[in-house]
């Protein structure tokens, strides 16, 4: 349903003067989404996930040069396409409620949304009242500010304004920040309905818990590019290739809970070769030549020249 | 030792958010809260930390209330660090408030000196998470309450922040209380724990 291949974005930035700088945010960033599955896009904040989201919507700024290959459905995703699809055939879950208009009813909002999709008002407003039903929003929900609304509720909201747009693929952008666990795997249960109904659906969250929850795959995440998609299961399977995914597993407080040091580098200081060798255990000399192809290791693609070892 | 005794709080002409809380924390003892949402977490720890006045009952360290003025020795750490640091000073000045920043502390942190003179909205979530751990982490700071302190922060960089956060507590005989709805984080750094559900807030 959505490939994106190589993926570069470049910004350019405006010094004093004619003084130009370029930032590279996104390097050789690779992702792919059939219909009916749960990608998680795993990673620190500043990897580029939400790039990667803005990308796809066509939302990125306009000083942003992007290079490389994004279809949708075996076309080429061009902006005027991404700003043709948005709200309708590609729709964001977003991250709170922050996106909703403070002072208008959630009906109203989520009806708007619909209509905005292509429904007509009738069919609009029926959208609304069953996936309101579905998700359990009682019909006084509907008359709400968005500020009336609990945590879980406020979820659901977010939630129906995808479902209503009748969206071929979903992406949720950090849709469970810091909630209740059982708020979590609500959501996320959610998510992985979408799914089964032959949506495709992007998970992006800093949590690989939560993406492991739903995920089918995980595309791992670092400093701009995609280091590893592995499949859900790979994790507890001691089969992750990448020794960033492998950090971040270990890390986790059920696992070892232990830690690589350093931090991220910024789009200023990229290493040479690859962006990870720089805290790499296992960096040796050729590490730092050139940035790591995509590998076939153990069934799933990597970007480490080592990850067969 | 750091006590919240019988404390309550409600703001004028509401409902009582918390009620009849106990909660006694000693020096370097890290300690666990956990409960469900609407129990009052954030109110708790803002009442300890002297950011909001109890209603009814009293927080004391060593049998002194808490200074109204000044820097408070209960110091606090949020889920979102734009929202504790002072948008228009660059890292190198917030880091400074209290006093310069240890290089050494830094350098655990993995705090990099280029950030320094950079501004809050120029580092990402979870290196202005660093600094804003960085800044509490001093002499003045006796008692930390980490609320959702990591909530938002990819694994490795939870695991970092809080090796460095355990290490320094543990050397510098601070009392720590950790908020947290991950069960498997407090059982990890935690020496014991409070659950909301059982003791309740309100009741
Ligand atoms: S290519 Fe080298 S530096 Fe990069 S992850 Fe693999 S081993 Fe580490």
């Amino acid at each position: 349903m959505l490939s994106v291949q190589d993926l570069n974005i470049t910004f350019t930035l405006y010094g004093r003067g004619l003084a130009q700088k370029q930032l590279t945010v996104i390097t050789q960033l690779d992702l792919d989404v059939k219909a009916g599955e749960v990608v998680a896009v795993v990673g620190a904040s500043g990897s580029g996930k939400s790039l990667l989201a803005h990308a796809i919507l066509g939302i990125l700024p306009d000083n942003a040069q992007v290079s490389g290959k994004m279809l949708f459905k075996g076309e080429p995703l061009t902006l005027n396409r991404c700003q043709d699809l948005r709200g309708k055939a590609i729709a964001l879950i977003p991250q709170s409620i922050g996106y909703l208009d403070p002072l208008m009813h959630v009906g109203q909002q989520v009806q708007r949304t619909a209509q905005l999709s292509g429904l007509s008002r009738p069919a609009a407003k029926a959208a609304v009242d069953r996936t309101f039903a579905r998700y359990r929003l009682a019909a006084i929900v509907q008359r709400l500010y968005p500020f009336q609304l609990s945590g879980g509720m406020a979820r659901r909201v977010l939630v129906s304004t995808a479902v209503v747009s009748q969206a071929e693929l979903v992406i949720a952008d950090e849709p469970t920040p810091g909630l209740h666990p059982d708020v979590v795997t609500e959501t996320l249960n959610h998510l992985r309905e979408l799914a089964s109904e032959g949506k495709g659906v992007i998970l992006i969250t800093h949590d690989i818990e939560a993406a492991l929850q739903i995920a089918d795959r995980v595309a791992v995440f670092y400093a701009g590019t995609t280091v590893e998609i592995a499949h859900a299961q790979d994790f507890s399977n001691n089969k992750i290739r990448h020794p960033y995914t492998q950090a971040l597993w270990r890390s986790l407080p059920q696992n070892e809970f232990i830690p690589i040091s350093g931090s991220q580098p910024t789009p200023d200081a990229l290493p040479d070769g690859c962006l990870f060798s720089d805290r790499c255990p296992w960096v040796t000399q050729e590490c730092r030549l050139d940035r790591p192809p995509f590998l076939q290791v153990r069934g799933a693609p990597v970007r480490c020249i080592h990850a067969d070892r | 030792m750091l006590i919240g005794k019988q404390l309550a709080f409600r703001y004028p002409h509401h409902n009582w958010i918390v009620r009849n809380f106990d909660i006694a924390i000693a020096p370097s003892e890290v300690v666990g809260l956990f409960g469900p949402s609407g129990f009052g977490k954030t109110t708790l720890s803002k009442l300890l930390a002297g950011y909001l006045t109890p209603t009814q009952g009293q927080v004391t360290i060593d049998n002194s209330p808490l200074p109204d003025r000044g820097y408070c020795p209960v110091q606090m750490v949020f889920q979102n660090p734009e929202l504790a640091v002072n948008p228009r000073w660059r890292i190198r000045k917030i880091l400074a408030e209290k006093q310069p920043p240890d290089r050494f502390l830094l350098n655990a942190l993995s705090i990099h000196p280029s950030w320094l003179d950079r501004y809050p909205h120029e580092l990402s979530g979870g290196e202005l998470q660093r600094v804003a751990v960085a800044r509490v982490l001093n002499p003045a700071t006796r008692y930390l309450i980490a609320d959702e302190m990591t909530a938002m922060l990819d694994a490795n960089t939870q695991a970092l922040i809080w090796h460095m956060v355990l290490d320094y507590v543990r050397s510098h005989n601070i009392g720590l209380l950790v908020i947290s709805h991950d069960a498997a984080l407090i059982k990890r750094v935690c020496n014991r724990a409070i659950n909301l559900m059982q003791v309740g807030t309100s009741r």
